[in-house]
């Protein structure tokens, strides 16, 4: 586990120079068009975007969006099962510490992970994802967004994340500053001549280019990573059959998370915004198509470590190099999956009414119980007004509850 | 002159090797001693639920006077045992062994079964269960890495120098323990 992460530490490294390298020569060649002699304000200018952009989401990131996705923060009060889950992964996966636990009150089963590193780490999930999965889905689920942590994967798509943001917006405001005010500037300086022409040429074709260029990157990045999330998850649980199933549960939902934008459908276990075309793949998907990852978990043959996981996916896609990086498939050492477990005790509908019963928790209704077995469960506008049992017609005070 | 300096660069970078060899061997063996206390805390989470979880169940398994007096002595067994890893290994397996049998017989008490209590109890104690099987993953993953790097080739030469020990592992349930407990009704 720890070869992964180095691994990962050194491939993002190169991997951000890259992208580092592409921003600055935008920012040069820009500045350089706009103005003979003003590529260093350019790059100037392309540095302090970049920095500002990064220590914001560096400290500010993962709040940010948490909040963007409309997560609550729970305590283990509001659903044992759900943090009794992440404390057993947070345990299979090393971490130092148990991460934060969010939910996201929505019907469409998805989940993600953020955090700049495992001290600061958080997991939410959404309230489709508790109705729909058993214990043994959920761990998987899991154990992938706990890998996403482990893996330092955060922090990188976070990093790439911003310089192409950084990058297509240079281009956005180059091409704009081209169209409207810089056409007169570049008659008056004609005298520039053929070096300056040149310039401008360049400049337009990496304003068309740089932008194409650095989410390819990133969406290769963001696919690897999930494939190795996905190694991970069946390394920590040994079983890789929950995270399939899971997979395969949350891509047959037809239900569309409503706080999901493009920024954001990266993190997430299944991307969120793809409901209707999964399956397929192109280089634009942040994604690797479901199907793909759901045989690859299941053609493991009776391993969990990320030999088996390697294997299976070379044998899956046809492909000749492996996704785990060398280094560590040379440390990995054997895992055998474990058997099934047997079936969940708890069927949809009991989970439907605990998840329900937490988000009604979590917004302030009032439990009351009734003499007659009857539940009732009252708005927190209804706070000191009294109100009678639809069932039998006792009347009762509904007072705050400590519940 | 070209030859002291050569020989000094030898002995610089040699010592760099043997540094960095024997960090990560140190790194290995506190990984070790980390995961082993990981297991420690789940252990005593268990031995401390066992007792609510006995008092729970009283009421409705009367007639499982011997279930639960297993689990009983079980536990204090547990907690009384004195050896090493391998012996710590034996007393909780047959630990969990009991608890198995315990929530099997539970099964035929729908009463109890209904109980909020023995429902937050049986689910912290699965969960614990879990934690500890999955902290002993861990621990043995850490081991397995210590004691690689101590016979393998070369650090074995550093973990010989520093007299760096093999780690026992935790086992799992021997083959006659991995029996589905047998519930008699």
């Amino acid at each position: 586990m720890w070869e992964l992460v180095r691994a990962n530490q050194r491939r993002a490294a190169m991997l951000v120079v890259v992208m580092a390298g592409l921003l600055f020569l935008v920012g040069f060649v820009l500045g350089e068009a706009l103005a003979p002699g003003g590529g260093t304000g350019g790059l100037f200018i392309a540095f302090v975007i970049w920095v500002v952009l990064t220590l914001v989401s560096y400290y500010q990131g993962d709040s940010i969006f948490l909040t963007l996705a409309g997560a609550r923060r729970i305590e283990k009060k509001d659903n044992p099962v759900l943090f009794n889950v992440v404390e057993e992964m947070t345990i299979a996966a090393g971490l130092p510490k148990l991460p934060d636990i969010y939910v996201i009150d929505d019907a469409a089963p998805n989940a993600f992970a953020t955090g700049r590193d495992p001290q600061h780490a958080a997991v939410a999930v959404t309230a489709g994802l508790l109705e729909t999965l058993s214990r043994d889905e959920l761990q998987g689920v899991v154990a992938h967004e706990l890998g996403h942590v482990a893996n330092r994967d955060v922090l990188y798509m976070m990093m790439v994340g911003i310089m192409m943001g950084t990058i297509v917006m240079l281009a956005d405001v180059g091409a704009r500053v081209f169209f409207y005010g810089g056409g007169r500037r570049r008659t008056s300086s004609r005298s520039g001549g053929q070096g300056q022409l040149i310039i401008v040429i360049v400049a337009i074709a990496l304003m068309i280019l740089a932008p194409i260029i650095a989410q390819l990157i990133y969406l290769a990045i963001s696919r690897r990573r999930e494939y190795l999330a996905d190694a991970s998850s069946a390394l920590y649980t040994r079983y890789p059959e929950g995270l399939a199933s899971a997979l395969e549960k949350i891509s047959h939902s037809t239900a569309k998370l409503a706080s999901a934008n493009r920024a954001t459908a990266p993190m997430y276990i299944v991307n969120p915004l793809a409901v209707s075309e999964r399956g397929l793949s192109d280089l634009t998907s942040t994604h690797p198509p479901t199907s793909e990852r759901v045989r690859i978990l299941r053609s493991m043959g009776g391993g969990a470590g990320l030999k088996s996981y390697d294997e299976a996916f070379r044998k899956v896609t046809g492909r000749a190099v492996g996704v785990v990086p060398l280094g560590s498939l040379a440390a990995a050492q054997a895992a055998p999956a474990k058997a099934a477990a047997p079936a969940d005790a708890a069927t949809r509908l009991e989970r439907v009414r605990a998840t329900t019963d937490m988000l009604w928790r979590l917004n302030n209704y009032a439990f009351i119980a009734c003499g007659c077995g009857t539940t009732l469960k009252v708005p927190p506008a209804y706070l000191g007004r009294e109100i009678a049992c639809p069932h039998c017609g006792t009347v009762h005070r509904v007072e705050p509850t400590a519940a | 002159m070209m030859f002291g300096i050569f020989v000094l660069v030898l002995i610089v970078v040699a010592a760099l090797w043997v540094m960095g060899m024997y960090n990560s061997l140190v790194g290995s063996r506190n990984e070790v001693k980390n995961s082993w206390s990981q297991i420690e805390v789940q252990l005593k989470r268990r031995h401390d639920l066992i007792p609510n979880l006995v008092e729970a169940v009283k009421g409705y398994m009367g007639h499982e006077r011997g279930t639960l007096e297993a689990v009983t002595k079980a536990r204090q067994q547990a907690i009384d045992v004195t050896g090493g890893v391998e012996e710590r290994a034996k007393v909780e397996n047959a630990l969990s062994q009991t608890l198995r049998s315990l929530f099997a017989v539970a099964e035929a008490y729908p009463d109890l079964k209904a109980n909020q209590n023995f429902l937050a109890l049986q689910e912290e104690l699965t969960s614990t269960e879990n934690k500890i099987s999955f902290a002993r993953q861990y621990y043995n993953d850490a081991v397995l890495r210590l004691n690689n790097r101590i016979q393998m080739f070369p650090s074995n030469i550093i973990a010989g120098m520093f007299t760096f020990q093999m780690e026992k592992f935790f086992e799992v349930e021997t083959p006659e323990d991995r029996q589905v407990p047998q519930v008699k009704f």
